[in-house]
């Protein structure tokens, strides 16, 4: 077997069936690193291959009088650089965090820490999250290993690379507007962005408290369901992690078809500036659930058109707060010249926050100032409920929603970083489904004439994650677009 | 024209919760800065704050002995401003749906009954410490006291002299040791009072400019500050001039106000609702159960001790003042059921040596059996309520008992007619002068020589047995 190739699954079962031992993997992929992350650019921080080897070496002795495996043990694992790894460097892709190493892992680096995965890196990122290419990372873009003039789309544009370059078997995004789902489509690999309050944000730098989720970046759905066993489940650390029960997700995906499901199709989404090669792309996928038993109903999410504005405000607002942390008194980068504590503040935010992080912070803070509260800040949470309903209402009449992830296929570096509106725009299409706090899955449906991966979006209801996952499972199977893989150079 | 003060007071108690209000971290002070930290208190990225049940409980149970309304629903919002001790750079209190609201407190203002309205209570985290380098540059922050509960009270303006202030910071003190949910001390700056304060014509119903007070950390320095602060005022205004809206800082060693900041530089706090953590819901189960955990308060027991114990509301009101004492006096009086002399005990001797010794009445050495023991040797005639009070310093000191000390100190009272004859005779014999002024209708004289009586006894003559014997003999 090919061990970068393999799928999470197909790794761990060649683990357990002692085809390759925890050395091979941690070779494999230490080899392949080496190879293609000067191209692609995917991590901000390489964990040391001795570091990885030793634990590696440690597996294969434990392995040797005791078979059974955890199912995350000797999975190279990677993380996106907001996600707080105990004892290793995490940037959030800003300078303002020079030199910080959390002496705490994130909940959900706990969990698959405790399965001994191997934690490859910490992956790039637009600045705290705050971007759709990862171009405003403070430490240089990543490049989409399928043409490597294009970006990977963002800001988990990092987790998304290293999945689709085979730097990583499966990685850990997260998605606040679509940043799990858009970079999955942008490089053709599946992305999850679980319910809100599904899985912990304890350790996650909080860019939009309301709207983060931590999610998979996986090479196919079943994996997507994998990490979702791992990840998914209440945290005490967490106030706002929900206390349900959680299922085996991998049960979802034993029945292989869609019989009598109901497939909502929302019009405002297949409107003027969806990309001609996307709308077919999609249009097709539609087909093929039909195929496979499911029937299409068009419906309409009449508040779309103002999805965009207000996530815009409810991000931006949190963000100004979320970020006051980072004020150079306790940790990360302090300026150098200061005279009083009012310039220290001024300039270690001036020089610490890179330009689109600083535009967030200052929309949010006057989204949320005296005078202004209420024509934004409250006008924005008011609409956010009627999207919300939005949602509820199309979730009475159909089980899923299936959409485009994203409107056009991948930009080029530089090509849209100059105007902040049309970055924004690349989110059009998933903020929606963050601000309804529901589950969305990307999966890949096509490619464009240019070879560009397209993404479908399949949206479920709250703590619907099974339905999407089953949706999805099913129409990978009936379509070979996952078996493509990309060829760097 | 003459004036007339409105003040309302904002105060801020530290509940006495073991962790901190949204980690694990103890609340304990005085330990090596920076020791009593987590992720989440010193504000680290990606910490996550989660509400600490008991201090919703203590914020509960102070609201409802303030006959306020318990919010079903409420809300921690973010208070945001950059401050160096401030390590998430907002504060997590309440804004617009606090957890309490519309109670009242009930008080005795110069033996008149008065009623503060009490607008709000919201629970928020404290900051940490800054302190700055006496020699060469640089400053320090010290957060183990960053995210300390802190339970803030805000009266109607209600008020009109430093007396009623003063008034109702005691009642709301006692009633905050009462409920056990803070420790009182503003020395220590675990209850810190922040009083606001406008003036405006007698008889007007509209509001003047308002001057909040700061740094005011006892009774005294409460009463001084109001105090200065009409008095500053009125001297603005008879001369024409404007008060301004402002903060200002009561300096003690000066003896007045400074200010500390204006109106114009105050900031735009831009609340809004933390969006880490969800609504809190109380139940009225919870509600209730909590209502059932509140005993007496003062005010009911203060009123009880007159009537059920036969005291002054003098006196009723010292043993009242704290928990700790009226249960102490309680628990003395069941064993022995003379609660006028275990009052004037407890009141005098008791709380004297206390106090010297640095204790309180929680920790006392003297048990209410020990001092019982001691005060019914007093009832019994076997020592004089003097020998027991200069003997007192000493029982605080040992493990003997009252009567074992008694013996082995020989103060056993003398109350043998024939000894106590002999001597009251002698005391004749020694002061013929006062004898003859006595009789020649003095009877004044009569306590000088009792007290003779009582000397040459060593203090141990019964008194009563001396006068008596002493106006037989002269009569």
């Amino acid at each position: 077997m090919s061990i970068i190739k393999s799928t999470l699954h197909e790794l761990q079962e060649g683990l357990t069936r002692g085809d390759v031992s925890a050395t091979d993997i941690a070779r494999a992929y230490f080899l392949r690193i080496s190879v293609v992350e000067p191209k692609v650019k995917a991590y901000i921080t390489l964990n040391e291959q001795e570091v990885i080897l030793a634990e590696a070496r440690a597996l294969d002795e434990a392995m040797k009088s005791w078979r059974k495996t955890m199912p995350m043990m000797a999975m190279p694992i990677a993380v996106k650089d907001n996600i707080c790894t105990k004892d290793m460097l995490t940037t959030g892709g800003s300078r303002i965090l020079e030199g910080f190493i959390p002496p705490y892992n994130a909940t959900v680096v706990d969990k698959l820490r405790e399965q001994q995965c191997f934690l490859v890196g910490k992956t790039n990122l637009d600045e705290f999250a705050m971007g759709s290419s990862t171009e405003h990372s403070a430490f240089g873009p990543s490049r989409n290993p399928w043409k490597l003039d294009r970006v990977p789309g963002g800001s988990s544009g990092g987790s998304a690379a290293a999945v689709a370059a085979d730097e990583c078997v499966v990685a850990l995004g997260s998605d606040t507007g679509g940043s799990i789902r858009q970079p999955a489509a942008c490089c053709g690999v599946v992305g999850l962005k679980p319910t809100y309050g599904r899985v912990s944000r304890y350790g996650l730098l909080a860019f939009a408290s309301s709207l983060d989720q931590i999610g998979p970046v996986t090479k196919d759905v079943r994996d997507a369901a994998l990490m979702m066993n791992v990840l998914a489940g209440h945290d005490p650390h967490d106030a706002t992690s929900a206390d349900v029960p959680v299922p085996d997700f991998t049960r979802a995906l034993k029945k292989k078809d869609v019989k009598k499901l109901k497939i909502g199709v929302p019009s405002e989404f297949f409107a003027d500036g969806l990309d001609p090669e996307v709308h077919t792309a999609v249009r097709e996928a539609l087909a093929v659930l039909e195929e496979l038993g499911g029937t299409q109903q068009e419906l309409s999410l009449p508040h779309t058109g103002v999805a965009v504005a207000t996530y815009y405000l409810v991000a931006t607002a949190e963000a100004s707060s979320n970020l006051a942390r980072y004020d150079g008194v306790k940790y990360g980068f302090r300026t150098r010249e200061c005279g009083d504590l009012m310039e220290m503040y001024q300039a270690t935010r001036q020089e610490g926050f890179g330009a689109e992080v600083k535009r967030r912070v200052m929309l949010g803070t006057y989204a949320l100032s005296s005078g202004y509260y209420d024509a934004y800040y409250a006008k924005a949470q008011a609409v956010r409920t009627l999207i919300r309903r939005d949602f509820e209402r199309a979730f009475e009449a159909v089980d899923v929603l299936v959409m485009p992830t994203m409107p056009t296929t991948v930009f080029r570096l530089g090509e849209k970083i100059g105007d902040p509106l049309q970055m924004y725009l690349s989110d059009l299409y998933t903020v929606s489904a963050s601000l309804a706090g529901v589950p969305a899955i990307s999966v890949p449906c096509g490619f464009s004439r240019a070879g560009l991966p397209i993404g479908l979006q399949i949206v479920g209801r709250p703590f619907e994650e099974e339905m999407i996952l089953r949706v999805a499972r099913a129409y990978e199977l009936a379509t070979n677009w996952r078996r493509k893989r990309p060829l760097i150079r | 024209m003459t004036f007339e003060a409105v003040i309302g007071v904002e105060v801020h108690a530290q509940l006495r919760t073991r962790s901190k209000l949204f980690c694990g971290c103890a609340t304990e002070f005085g330990l090596p800065a920076n020791t009593r930290t987590c992720p989440v208190c010193l504000g680290l990225p990606g910490a996550l704050p989660v509400i600490n049940a008991r201090a919703v409980a203590m914020a509960v149970r102070t609201g409802l002995a303030l006959q306020c309304a318990v919010r079903p629903v409420n809300q921690f919002a973010r208070k945001n401003y950059f401050y160096p001790d401030l390590p998430k750079g907002y504060q997590i209190s309440q804004y617009d749906l606090p957890v309490c609201e519309h109670g009242r407190i009930e008080l005795t203002v110069d033996g008149i009954a008065r009623t503060v309205s009490i607008q709000r209570m919201h629970l928020e985290d404290d900051a940490g410490k800054t302190m700055h380098a006496h020699d060469g540059p640089g400053s320090f922050v010290d957060l183990n006291r960053a995210g300390t509960p802190l339970l803030e009270i805000v009266t109607g303006p209600d008020m009109h002299s430093a007396e009623e202030v003063v008034a109702y910071g005691k009642a709301l003190r006692d009633m905050l040791m009462y409920l056990d949910v803070c420790d009182g001390n503003m020395e220590q700056g675990n209850l810190r009072f922040e009083p606001n304060l406008s003036l405006r014509p007698v008889g007007s119903d509209t509001f003047g400019t308002k001057v909040e007070l700061k740094n005011i950390n006892s009774f005294k320095f409460v009463k001084d500050a109001i105090g200065y602060e009409i008095a500053r005022q009125t001297g603005v205004l008879e001369e024409g001039g404007t008060v301004h809206q402002e903060t200002r800082l009561w300096d003690s060693a000066a003896g007045r106000t400074v200010v500390m900041r204006r109106k114009e530089d105050a900031h735009d706090y831009r609340y809004f609702p933390d969006p880490d953590l969800v609504p809190l819901t109380i139940s009225d189960e919870w509600i209730e159960e909590l209502r059932g955990t509140i005993q007496e308060l003062p005010e009911a027991r203060r009123q009880r001790f007159v009537r059920d114990y036969g005291l002054s509301a003098y006196d009723a009101g010292v043993l009242t003042a704290s928990r700790g004492l009226a249960d102490y006096f309680e628990a003395c009086v069941a064993l022995f059921a003379e609660p006028a002399m275990v009052s004037h005990f407890l009141m005098g001797e008791f709380l004297r040596v206390l106090h010297q010794a640095g204790a309180t009445v929680e920790v006392s050495p003297v048990s209410p059996e020990r001092l019982v023991a001691l005060l019914k040797l007093v009832h019994d005639g076997t020592i004089s309520l003097k020998v027991a009070k200069d003997l007192f310093p000493e029982y605080y000191a040992t493990d003997q008992s009252a009567a074992e000390l008694v013996d082995a100190k020989g103060l056993r009272q003398l109350s043998d007619e024939g000894a106590l004859r002999v001597l009251v005779t002698e005391v004749i014999e020694k002061h013929p002068a006062q004898v003859a002024q006595y009789r020649g209708g003095k009877e004044g004289v009569l306590g000088f020589l009792v007290g003779q009586a009582m000397k040459r006894s060593g203090g141990k003559a019964n008194p009563q047995k001396v006068h008596a014997l002493l106006k037989t003999l002269l009569s």
